[in-house]
């Protein structure tokens, strides 16, 4: 047993003495999937929060390590399960890069991936927003977040066969091109989704019991968010424009008008859950914008042409030069990295004997820089000294997915 | 601040010792440096106005193969007033016995993210990390035995008693 791992015991038998250590999860629903929460109590305020993961632990980097990069796109999926569109891109934009072919890519497939990682955006953030109205106690937004988001959902199923895990981008390309009539199906789906957005704001956003849970809850100033390594919503619900997506300005977003929605302190402190809550409603709004822009040139200059094939681009083999490469994008709950180190193989030549050095497919280590991981990691430090009602929506406002921290 | 600029600010300030090589090949430099070192030149590097490296995007615990026999730790720094990015290296040769774990300062007291993500190399890797809070490990239970991570893991055949394999 080691050092550290005494402490820990010590502290909890002697606060089982003192106060009361209360379990919440892995079970709970307000949890979001497995999270185990083990809260040191004094009546209804918490002393302390210790977090336990590992709960979900499906070894992704280990696997990584044994498979081909294009083998390991299906795996990137499951660990945001939420907004596998984004984990995907990531992962494929970084072997992109290794492999020195991201210029080539036609601009079609690119604005076709924006298109639908806007889209699992947004349906991660109506998730976000629906459960953390039924973690507060209001019970409709969740049933209206998601029936919209069953929208999001067959749209996607009709373009990549799939649900939610789509393995639909490739390296160098796309699993297949749009269906035809996708991009009118989908601007259907904009036009009757703009005007849902403003009655799920009069239903939740405005609404005075939500705003009084929420409005003042969990203030996380800024210096304390970039400390943690926050990032996505949570960092700009602090107050500060930090959007990979312009920051980096990868793919075409140059191109694609859109602003960065921030905190502000509306209804209460900046950084507080409210604000959080605010900037993915906010978010989602942008996120439409940039689906029409990109609707508009897949429909105008970017057509479909019959004789378009989205794996034309597609390597034969994926093998980059021996490299390392810290690969960066703004998923939709923040930043989400993949750290690539590729190394050559040793073998020995079976004739001569000597040894010689083999380009390979496969990744000599990658770790996966989960937000979620990130995110969640603030909350014991959040949590010092609320109420546990409050530790609820703090917990909610995070927005982390269980499959991102755990891997 | 360009990666040569960086480079003279961390020897001006810590000597000549601090930075042990620089990986300049591919599309992202990085700098070794010194392990006894890393924490206090995290600190220059998050403090100095020139740099402000206040973001910890990633930490990875490395293990670089039973025949290399070395350990190391890379950090990725991000600036978020400048919008810069640095790569930081440290290693050193270490065995592969589990009771004498390769060991390096933590950062955890410079950036507070470093916490969970220098667990999470102790789990996966078998890296000790000095000064550490509270080095337990994050994802897999407390009894668990080895490195997952390593290159020379093996899982185990039996778990208390039961067959597994």
């Amino acid at each position: 047993m080691t050092e550290a791992l005494r402490a820990y015991n010590e502290k909890i038998s002697a606060a089982a003495v003192e106060d009361m250590v209360l379990n919440m999860g892995p079970q709970h629903p307000s949890t979001h999937g497995v999270l185990r929460l083990e809260l040191i109590t004094d009546g209804e305020i918490v002393k302390e929060v210790i977090p336990h993961i590992g709960y979900l632990h499906r070894c992704f980097e280990k696997h990584a390590e044994s498979l081909t990069y294009q083998q390991t796109i299906p795996f990137t999926d499951r660990m945001d399960y939420l907004a596998s569109m984004n984990n995907s891109h990531a992962w494929v934009m970084g072997v992109e890069r290794m492999l020195g072919i991201d210029k080539d890519i036609p601009k079609r497939i690119e604005y076709i991936r924006v298109l639908v990682c806007e889209l699992n955006r947004i349906a991660s953030h109506l998730i976000a927003i629906g459960t953390y109205g039924i973690d507060i106690g209001a019970f409709t937004p969740f049933l209206w977040c998601f029936r919209d988001r069953e929208h999001i959902m067959g749209i996607l199923e009709w373009a990549s066969g799939s649900r939610m895990l789509y393995n639909y981008i490739w390296v160098g390309g796309l699993f297949y091109d749009l269906p035809v009539g996708f991009e009118e199906r989908c601007r259907e789906f904009v036009d009757y989704f703009k005007p849902k957005m403003d009655e799920l704001n009069g239903l939740l956003t405005d609404n005075k019991v939500f705003i009084d849970r929420t409005a003042n809850v969990g203030v996380l100033p800024l210096d304390v968010a970039i400390n943690y390594g926050c990032s996505g919503p949570m960092l700009r619900g602090s107050g500060v424009k930090w959007d990979l997506r312009r920051i980096d300005n990868y793919s075409v977003y140059p191109e694609i008008e859109f602003d960065i929605p921030i905190g502000t302190g509306l209804m209460g402190a900046v950084g507080d859950c409210w604000d959080r809550y605010k900037v993915r409603v906010d978010e989602i709004e942008q996120s439409l914008r940039i689906i029409e822009q990109c609707l508009d040139r897949l429909q105008k200059e970017l057509k479909r042409t019959p004789d378009f094939d989205p794996r034309a681009k597609l390597p034969r083999k994926l093998t980059p030069k021996p490299q390392d490469y810290y690969v960066r994008c703004e998923s939709a709950k923040g930043e989400l990295g993949f750290y690539f180190m590729h190394q050559q193989n040793k073998s020995i030549d079976a004739k001569t004997g000597n040894e010689r050095m083999n380009d390979t497919e496969i990744p000599f280590r990658v770790k996966s820089r989960g937000p979620s991981f990130c995110n969640l990691s603030v909350l014991p430090e959040l949590a010092k000294g609320v109420m546990i009602a409050d530790l609820i929506a703090i917990v909610g406002s995070i927005d982390f997915v269980l499959g991102e921290v755990d891997r | 601040m360009s990666f040569e600029e960086i480079k003279s600010l961390l020897i001006g300030k810590f000597g000549d010792d601090v930075i042990v090589g620089e990986e300049t090949g591919g599309m992202q430099p990085a700098l070794l440096i010194a392990p006894e070192k890393i924490a206090d030149v995290c600190l220059e590097l998050r403090d100095n106005p020139a740099t402000y490296f206040d973001f910890l995007s990633c930490l990875s615990g490395v293990d670089y193969g039973v025949e290399a026999g070395r350990f190391g730790v890379v950090y990725h720094l991000a600036s978020i007033p400048y919008q810069t990015q640095l790569v930081l290296k440290i290693s050193k040769e270490n065995g592969r016995d589990e009771n004498e774990l390769p060991s390096f300062p933590s950062v955890a007291s410079v950036y507070r993210t470093a916490d969970w993500h220098e667990r999470e190399a102790y789990d996966m890797v078998g890296i000790f990390f000095e000064g550490h809070p509270d080095l337990r490990r994050l994802l897999l239970p407390d009894d668990w035995e080895g490195y997952p991570l390593r290159k020379d893991y093996e899982e185990a055949e039996y778990y208390k008693g039961i067959k597994i394999k």
